[in-house]
């Protein structure tokens, strides 16, 4: 089956696509860049880097700029859907939604409306069983933002698993289930080329800290 | 010896396995339970036999092939064993047993009334639906729960088998649980 990821370079939306890359055809990606900081649905401090990932992965990328205003950013995803539908031929979405209702009913919604199947692969997947596939899958992944006591500017731009224990230790989800942490991938089993981070910078306060890849580029693997 | 469930798959789509099925596996998996999963299509009477209870699970919203092979389910019928159906197990259940399914498209979180107070369940409760079809009952069918004027939760009056509309995964553990551990 032809199908269309939901993409935001992180490490639920990068395992989902592993998912669907060794069941089905998976044919684009695609990415909402909302201008909402606070949008439910899609914010992620380095979506620009989806466009590195793509080409890294070897995928056509379709990008839907959004305001990220409730309602609207849902319209602007299911023109982006439209969109893979009409280009790609596509028969489904795959997204990386592992609790959220909110997130999965509107895209199920939307699907339902498209006609288009509708997967959730990493759906309720339990916190360590997703950890273990991510690394049995050779993710590289850092931590590209922290929005939880008692996280701070020391935990961005670390690689997850240095800081899994730390999470478990003040009781946040390792997976970053309720929004506390925001991960990127920048390798995987998958990625044809590894991304390199070239710049970055650390910025925030209290416990809401980014780490925004400013400049990144591709090297072999 | 430790009851061992059966889990069926009816999804078509290998991908919907990991979201209706997996779940189901890990819930009957915690409680202690032993379990095997079967993809309805190379069910064998051994697969029936060898278990004390039975679940048959969800899948995606697209997905209607399992009623192109109805006649695979007509063990349902005849088999004396507890069964939880759930979502396209429910339409599985109702069309053997000669219950009408209905266009019915749920997709969310709903508030759920309890009609009548059974062990699987005693008070109104929150539930995740993702369906489009529902169904009528008949006089062999106590409806236990609705969502408005939809039964969305329903038993045998005379076999111990259960139906739902919602996925009980997401919110309901209990209600598996229940059903595991009666």
């Amino acid at each position: 089956m032809k199908l269309a990821v939901l993409y935001s370079g992180g490490k639920d939306s990068n395992l989902a696509l592993y998912y669907a890359l060794r069941y089905e055809n998976v044919k684009c990606l695609i990415s909402i860049f909302s201008k909402n900081p606070h949008s439910f649905m899609f914010h992620t401090p380095n979506i620009e880097l989806v466009k590195l990932q793509a080409e890294a992965i070897d995928l056509p990328l379709i990008i839907q700029k959004t305001k990220g205003e409730k309602e609207i950013e849902l319209k602007d995803l299911k023109k982006a859907i439209k969109k893979a539908k009409e280009k790609y031929k596509v028969e489904g979405i795959v997204t990386g939604a592992v609790k959220s209702v909110y997130q999965a009913s509107r895209i199920q919604k939307i699907c339902k409306a498209l006609d288009l199947w509708c997967f959730n692969p990493l759906w309720l997947k339990q916190e360590n069983e997703l950890l273990k596939e991510i690394k049995k899958a050779k993710f590289n992944v850092i931590v590209s933002g922290v929005f939880a006591w008692p996280l701070s500017k020391k935990h961005v731009g670390k690689k997850l698993f240095d800081v899994v224990k730390e999470l478990e230790k003040h009781g946040i989800s390792k997976i970053g289930e309720g929004g506390e942490i925001e991960t990127t991938v920048l390798d995987a089993i998958f990625f044809r080329k590894k991304i390199e981070i070239v710049d970055a910078e650390i910025f925030g306060s209290n416990n809401t800290w980014f780490y925004k890849i400013k400049k990144a580029k591709l090297i072999e693997k | 010896m430790k009851k061992k469930v059966l889990i069926i798959n009816v999804c078509k789509e290998k991908l919907s396995y990991f979201e209706f099925v997996k779940p189901i596996e890990n819930i009957v998996k915690k409680s202690g339970l032993r379990c095997k999963v079967k993809n309805y299509l190379e069910l064998k009477e051994k697969d029936l036999k060898e278990v004390d209870k039975i679940i048959i699970c969800g899948t995606a919203l697209k997905d209607f092939d399992y009623l192109n092979h109805i006649k695979k389910f007509e063990w349902i019928k005849e088999i004396n064993k507890p069964i939880f159906g759930i979502c396209a197990g429910m339409q599985i259940i109702s069309k053997i047993f000669a219950l009408s399914l209905v266009k019915k498209t749920l997709i969310g979180k709903y508030k759920v009334k309890v009609i009548k107070k059974k062990k699987l369940i005693n008070k109104n409760f929150y539930a995740y639906f993702l369906n489009s079809m529902a169904i009528k009952t008949n006089k062999n069918f106590d409806i236990l729960a609705k969502i408005n004027r939809v039964p969305c939760l329903i038993k045998h009056k005379n076999k111990e088998i259960y139906a739902c509309l919602f996925h009980p995964e997401v919110y309901n553990d209990e209600i598996i649980l229940n059903f595991l551990n009666q």
